[in-house]
């Protein structure tokens, strides 16, 4: 059988993947929003993963709400992505510098 | 090694195998599609857990909506992809080492004596008739009904906050005009003619 712990170090690992994401690819906005979609998954599965092994759907419910609040989030980045990409033709992490003192 | 092992580790090799690719390829159209790959194997993992109803939602909601959004802004925007990654191994060592220290910490906290199958045993599978729609339905609409209505809501805050940011051309916008409105008379808008019918023998 697969126990609790091998579903939490995967997530982990996952976790680690898209915060290494975050560091390598800071320059392009949308790798960014995907890698922090996936750290979402991994947070996902650790609820899923708990809320299998306590017998409670609690943690499903949460991980519900936590796909729709994503979907908005990523709804309005890509909104504002493509306004940056409209004003500063680029969406390059270093051309959003314009409130730099 | 159980089939739900053997199950389990193809999926998440292919869910580490897809996120290494998808944060590593050069090209933003190319990594959405290792995204996508990675959600199906997060999928295959959840309904492995016996979340089916989410799983299903992830591939939906994710593969069929977001993923599909972030092809559409990608394919759209025309990124120039050389300016993108000047800076690509700059930052890698940092990363990586930050990454290893959270994996190690994680391994020692989650390892096998805190969550393996001694502490903390598998649950038996549910029985063939057993919903998880159901059940999760039947706690969504009665303790988390109020949650379920603010998600809504939020929802429609994320349309009108997306259409309003990306929209243009102020000229065409049908707005009011509250002064107008107010300040009409009945005069203006309904106007009496008085026309002649016709009787009944048509003179």
């Amino acid at each position: 059988m697969v126990s609790l712990s091998d579903y939490l170090i995967l997530s982990a690992i996952i976790f680690c993947i898209g915060l290494v994401g975050i560091f390598v690819n800071r320059t392009n906005i949308i790798t960014l929003l995907m890698c922090v979609e996936l750290i979402l998954v991994a947070v996902n599965t650790n609820f899923i993963a708990f809320s299998h092994f306590l017998g409670n759907e609690a943690g499903q419910i949460f991980v519900f709400f936590i796909l729709t609040v994503a979907a908005a989030e990523v709804a309005i980045g890509l909104a504002i992505l493509t306004l940056l990409f409209r004003n500063k033709g680029s969406i390059n992490v270093d051309v959003t510098n314009s409130l730099k003192g | 090694m159980s089939f739900d092992q053997i199950l389990f580790y193809v999926f998440s090799f292919w869910f580490i195998a897809a996120s290494l690719a998808m944060i590593f390829s050069r090209n933003a159209a190319k990594a959405v599609l290792f995204l996508i790959l990675a959600f199906f194997s997060a999928a295959s993992i959840w309904i492995l857990l016996e979340a089916e109803f989410l799983a299903i939602t992830l591939i939906l909601v994710y593969v069929g909506a977001v993923m599909v959004l972030f092809l559409f802004v990608i394919k759209m925007l025309n990124i120039d992809k050389s300016s993108l990654r000047a800076k690509f191994a700059s930052y890698l060592p940092l990363g990586l080492i930050v990454a290893a220290i959270i994996a190690a910490e994680m391994a020692l906290v989650l390892g096998n004596n805190q969550f393996g199958l001694e502490m903390m045993a598998a649950p038996a599978r549910h029985a063939a008739d057993y919903s998880n729609i159901t059940v999760l339905a039947l706690q969504l609409y009665t303790d988390y009904v109020y949650p379920f209505e603010l998600a809504a809501v939020l929802l429609l805050i994320a349309i009108i906050a997306a259409i309003t940011l990306v929209h243009r051309n102020e000229g065409n916008r049908k707005t009011q005009n509250i002064a107008e409105q107010v300040s009409v008379k009945a005069k203006d808008r309904v106007y009496l003619v008085s026309i002649t019918t016709p009787n009944k023998e048509g003179k």
